[in-house]
């Protein structure tokens, strides 16, 4: 028997007082397995104790949301019976350590979250922030992630059709990787994770139990230091083979109504799913670890309740239906095992070698673990209006933006994805959002996934305002109905007040673009302690959201499709340099008040260009965001392959005017005809707008006053940067 | 046209193979599970891509023993059609039913772009429907798509004009020996290629370059 | 009997990743290392103890799957 000493409670993340707790809650001491269930159960990974009372200030519920927060994944109605299931996760710090296996098991595990539910998954996102490109860890991170997400999306076939990816030194010691998963499901056919009644068969699906990432929620719930990278044997390995196995057979299964509940063996593994099943389901759970499928020898109570060996599932089952479940695994030659029963008891009973290893309430390990109301202090936000250099050529500016890290195409990222497989694909990478088919439909999902880390570290409520409203308009720009979102919180050390108060703000900025928006949150994931020696990431809540395209037929691009277009800005351009993207890349400074996001003309100007989209009367529209409007104006052009001839509207100066980042704007184009109706209506409508140029025969990018300069040459430069720093051959540039 | 997608555990593009097929022909194809020792009544059997056994030791090399290619080769040998897309490609040389072998990528990198090539043959069931040399666009996702053969392999091919398909100049996404893309077997009734002709039926979705290799099969075998 | 097999590409056979790994080496210095070939080392146990007809069946799993001779080749090592 293990002596549990304050060494070893120290060890498994919990403080003294966390541990008195446990004791009040058994009367007794916890054995050395009961310790390790706790220390997962109430790290933050899985408990939320930090930010669990602030997230419930967000708003979760429209008419259209099936599941809300709390379950694998949230759920939203589509219309015919068709229900969209999705969800966001991080895995930050194993894709630090070993970023190819990080990254894959990363993607296979928000897989499982939403074909555990009963979807099939349709369409993976990502959101990546890497170090500086010219941190020597960089390029191989880079490397090793975008392989993994390929290695193990490709691998099961479902397409990955987007994401965003950032450098800044901020992150250089502790990267960001989230992925999103969007699957689909009948609304008659979902299936959640409460294990009701007692008597009922829990059964054990997918790969064998190795020693694989022992304590790897309670890894990611604490912060870095240099030696972490000497935990590498905590990292799991990704088998999307077995995963692709996994999926089939679970669907298969799904088809019958053989299941009660059901749920992945995700972070904290058999501890988890076990333990949060019978919380739900109001029962409690025996299992007998002799029966698990064991991949080594030897292997204690605490291995098997602690691993995080993938691609596995936990199911209560009806009774009787253990033959006909075992017969779908067999046939796709998956390990399945009835491991246990559910009781009447709502304690979580634990047996090993005929000897109970762990007796607890199942209260204790959910209700009853620690909630933290954190103490927290806001700093002031970031303010201020930049001085920039007048003089300098706009065309150069604009030519050095476009290949900056930040900024260039990320197709060197994307084509390492299948985002064709499925065919359903109708919007690929390098758009506003993706949209997919909805299979055998003329409707269509649109997916993005976004937030402004130098916006939040301005002001973390502005940045997470910001972030929400971008995904709305990105939704927006092609055509499609915003409907709910995911959100992934990456923070730093909520046990510093600042950090804290960087969370409660960024929750708050969340919530109130939200409720403005009708856009709410139906599922997410905090990953906090992003921080290394000491030093924590700027706030990152990276936002994924998703919208219903209802005829894919009207839908919008970024690309210029005819010459002699007008180019209508839709929403009012003050010119705000601060924090933008020109002034970092041009001037070499991030300073300044984040641009303010109005949510009231965010949604008056995104409702207005979707009804035109819907009305099949605009087909070329690009959202405003990082580097303004010269920027987009480019992105089109090049994305068309078709120039163009603008100017400033009214009598800005023709920087600010250019690379400003005002918020809540479009451009659209549209012949000169339906440009003059579009421009009453929006006088009608009293949307600040204007016409600042159109699209031409020759292929050049043409602005008043500044030049020209050819799409081949603006082409070079976007498509350059990446593939170059890739391969090794050009020391990038510094931030 | 009757027709039959094979699938191997990790298959998956069976279902847009499938999905084009139905398309095309207003006939839903048989689904042969790989563990299956005889085919249906068909006049076509399509290899799809995907990943059949996770692509471990090799790609397709697992998938080139399972039981229900014994029954694709006799299928074969019987002048029947087979047309084996990416995976499909890969577990067409596995069996030896094609010359050559697919290497990794010469980037090493998994590459998933539309490509260009030319039809350079159009004696066959699969692209007679297409016109001699025409450029057709379909997309290529494989981490594997390296065609290699010996020179007098590569002759042979060439000189029986059984390269199929060929990637244009400056397309070859994968280092392909003498940018081939797609080829025939010696009776040409059997068609390996890397780039997927299945996602380019739909216009939705990009494009209908592949519809003429499906009118292709359509004319000759219905 | 315990039996290693190495599956290696044939001479002749280009292999990327062997460069690879080759320029990455003399990237990190090694400027010593001339041509480098990876190849695939499979473990395998068996219940045959007749060393004969062990090495008999592991060339036939060599020829039927573990290796692809149109580009490989494969040597195999015997361990009672």
């Amino acid at each position: 028997m293990t002596e549990i000493t304050p060494e070893l409670v120290a060890e498994h993340g919990l403080t003294g007082e966390e541990y008195g707790r446990i004791k009040r809650l058994l009367n007794r001491e916890p054995s050395f397995v009961e310790l390790g269930i706790f220390s997962v159960m109430w790290s933050e990974h899985c408990s939320y104790k930090s930010t669990r009372i602030h997230l419930r200030k967000l708003p979760t519920k429209a008419p259209w949301v099936i599941q809300g927060p709390g379950e694998n994944a949230g759920v939203i109605d589509i219309g015919d019976g068709d229900a969209c299931i999705f969800k966001m996760e991080s895995h930050n710090h194993p894709s630090f350590i070993e970023p190819y296996q990080g990254a894959a098991t990363g993607v296979g595990g928000i897989m499982r979250d939403v074909f555990t539910m009963g979807a099939r998954p349709i369409a993976m996102m990502n959101a990546l922030r890497f170090g500086e490109p010219s941190h020597p860890k960089t390029r191989h991170l880079v490397s090793g992630v975008v392989s993994g997400i390929g290695g193990y999306g490709n691998c099961m076939g479902v397409p990955t059709v987007g994401g965003e990816v950032n450098f800044h030194k901020s992150y250089n010691g502790n990267i960001l990787v989230n992925a999103m998963c969007v699957g689909l499901a009948r609304t008659d056919n979902i299936f959640l994770s409460a294990a009701k009644g007692a008597g009922n068969p829990v059964v054990y699906i997918g790969s064998k139990t190795g020693r694989d990432g022992i304590h790897g929620a309670t890894m990611a719930s604490a912060e870095f230091s240099e030696d972490s990278e000497e935990k590498r044997p905590t990292v799991q390995v990704g088998d999307p083979f077995t995963e692709k196995l996994l999926l089939e057979a679970c669907l298969e299964l799904m088809a019958t109504d053989a299941i009660i509940a059901i749920q992945d063996m995700g972070a904290a593994g058999l501890t988890s799913s076990s333990a949060e099943m019978a919380d739900k389901g109001g029962s409690g759970i025996e299992l007998d670890l002799d029966k698990v499928p064991q991949r080594e020898a030897g292997m204690t109570a605490y291995d098997m309740m602690l691993s995080e060996s993938q691609e596995r599932m936990l199911a209560v089952l009806k009774p009787g239906r253990e033959a006909q479940a075992e017969a779908i695994f067999k046939k796709w030659e998956l390990d399945f095992a009835v491991i246990g029963i559910t009781t009447d008891t709502r304690r979580l009973v634990v047996k090993h070698k005929g000897e109970i290893v762990a007796d607890m309430p199942v209260t204790a390990l959910s209700d009853a673990a620690p909630l933290y109301e954190r103490p927290f202090s806001k700093r002031p936000p970031a303010t201020g209006t930049p001085s920039f250099d007048a003089s300098r050529p706009v065309m150069a500016s604009l030519k050095k933006i476009l290949a900056a890290p930040d900024m260039c195409s990320r197709r060197w990222v994307w084509q390492q994805y299948d985002y064709t497989v499925m065919a359903d694909t109708v919007q690929m990478p390098g758009g506003d959002a993706a949209v997919v088919r909805v299979h055998h439909s003329n409707k269509g999902l649109a997916i993005t996934t976004d937030v402004t880390p130098r916006y939040c570290k301005a002001d973390p409520y502005e940045g997470a305002k910001q972030a929400v409203a971008e995904a709305w308009r990105n939704i927006t720009a092609v055509g499609a109905m915003p409907l709910a979102l995911t959100d992934n919180l990456n923070f730093g050390n909520p046990q510093k007040p600042e950090i804290m108060g960087e969370i409660v703000s960024g929750i708050d900025g969340i919530g109130e673009a939200c409720r403005a928006l009708d856009f709410p949150v139906i599922g997410g994931n905090c990953s906090l302690y992003n921080e290394t020696n000491g030093e924590g990431i700027p706030p990152t809540p990276a936002i994924g959201g998703v919208g219903l395209m209802a005829d894919l037929h009207r839908m919008a691009t970024i690309a210029f499709k005819r010459e002699g277009d007008a180019i209508i800005l839709v929403g009012d351009t003050k010119g705000h340099l601060g924090q933008s993207i020109y002034l970092r890349e041009v001037e070499g400074r991030e300073e300044g008040r984040c641009p303010p996001v109005d949510l009231a003309a965010e949604k008056r100007n995104g409702d207005f260009v979707r009804r035109l989209i819907e009305a099949g009367r605009v087909d070329t529209v690009h959202d405003l965001s990082d580097g303004g409007v010269l920027v987009a104006v480019a992105e089109m052009a090049l994305a068309g392959n078709i120039g163009a001839d603008i100017g400033v509207a009214g009598t800005a100066h023709s920087i600010p005017f250019f690379f400003g980042e005002d918020q809540g704007r479009y451009l659209l184009t549209a012949s000169p005809v339906e440009a003059d109706r579009i421009e009453g209506e929006l006088r009608h409508a009293g949307i600040v707008h204007a016409i600042i140029g159109k699209t031409i025969a020759e292929k050049v990018l043409r602005v008043e006053r500044e030049g020209e300069t050819s799409l081949s040459t603006l082409r070079a430069a976007h498509e350059g940067w990446f593939p170059s720093y890739m391969s090794g051959e050009e020391i990038p540039p510094t931030n | 046209m009757k027709s039959a997608v094979i699938v191997f555990p990790a298959s998956n593009c069976d279902r847009d193979a499938a999905v084009a097929l139905e398309q095309m022909t207003g006939r839903k194809p048989h689904m042969v599970w790989h563990q299956e020792c005889d085919l249906p009544d068909v006049d076509l059997v399509v290899l799809p891509g995907g990943f059949s056994y996770g692509d471990y030791l090799r790609s397709g090399a697992m998938a080139g023993q399972s039981a229900v290619m014994r029954a694709v080769k006799a299928h074969a040998k019987k002048g029947g059609a087979v047309l084996g897309i990416c995976n499909g490609f890969q577990v067409l040389t596995e069996s030896h039913l094609l010359p050559g072998a697919l290497m990794r990528n010469a980037g090493l990198k998994f590459v998933c772009r539309p490509v260009t090539m030319a039809v350079e043959e159009t004696q066959n069931v699969f692209t007679r429907k297409y016109l001699h040399g025409q450029q057709v666009t379909f997309p290529v996702a494989h981490g594997d798509g390296n065609y290699f053969a010996d020179e007098e392999t590569l002759n042979r091919l060439e000189g029986e004009g059984r390269v199929v398909f060929r990637y244009a100049p400056g397309q070859n996404p994968n280092g392909s020996s003498r940018d081939i893309a797609g080829i025939l077997s010696e009776k040409r009734n059997v068609l390996g290629l890397m780039p997927h002709p299945e996602r380019v039926v739909d216009p939705l979705l990009g494009g209908t370059d592949g519809r003429g290799l499906f009118e292709s099969l359509i004319e000759t075998l219905s | 009997m315990k039996a290693r097999v190495f599956v290696t590409l044939k001479n002749g056979v280009l292999d990327p990743q062997g460069k690879a790994i080759g320029h990455a080496l003399n990237g990190l210095g090694f400027g010593a290392v001339g041509e480098v070939r990876q190849g695939k080392v499979i473990d395998l146990e068996l219940s045959e103890t007749n060393e004969a007809k062990a090495r008999a069946a592991l060339n036939d799993m060599c020829e039927k799957l573990l290796a692809n001779t149109v580009i490989e080749k494969y040597e195999i090592e015997l361990k009672a």
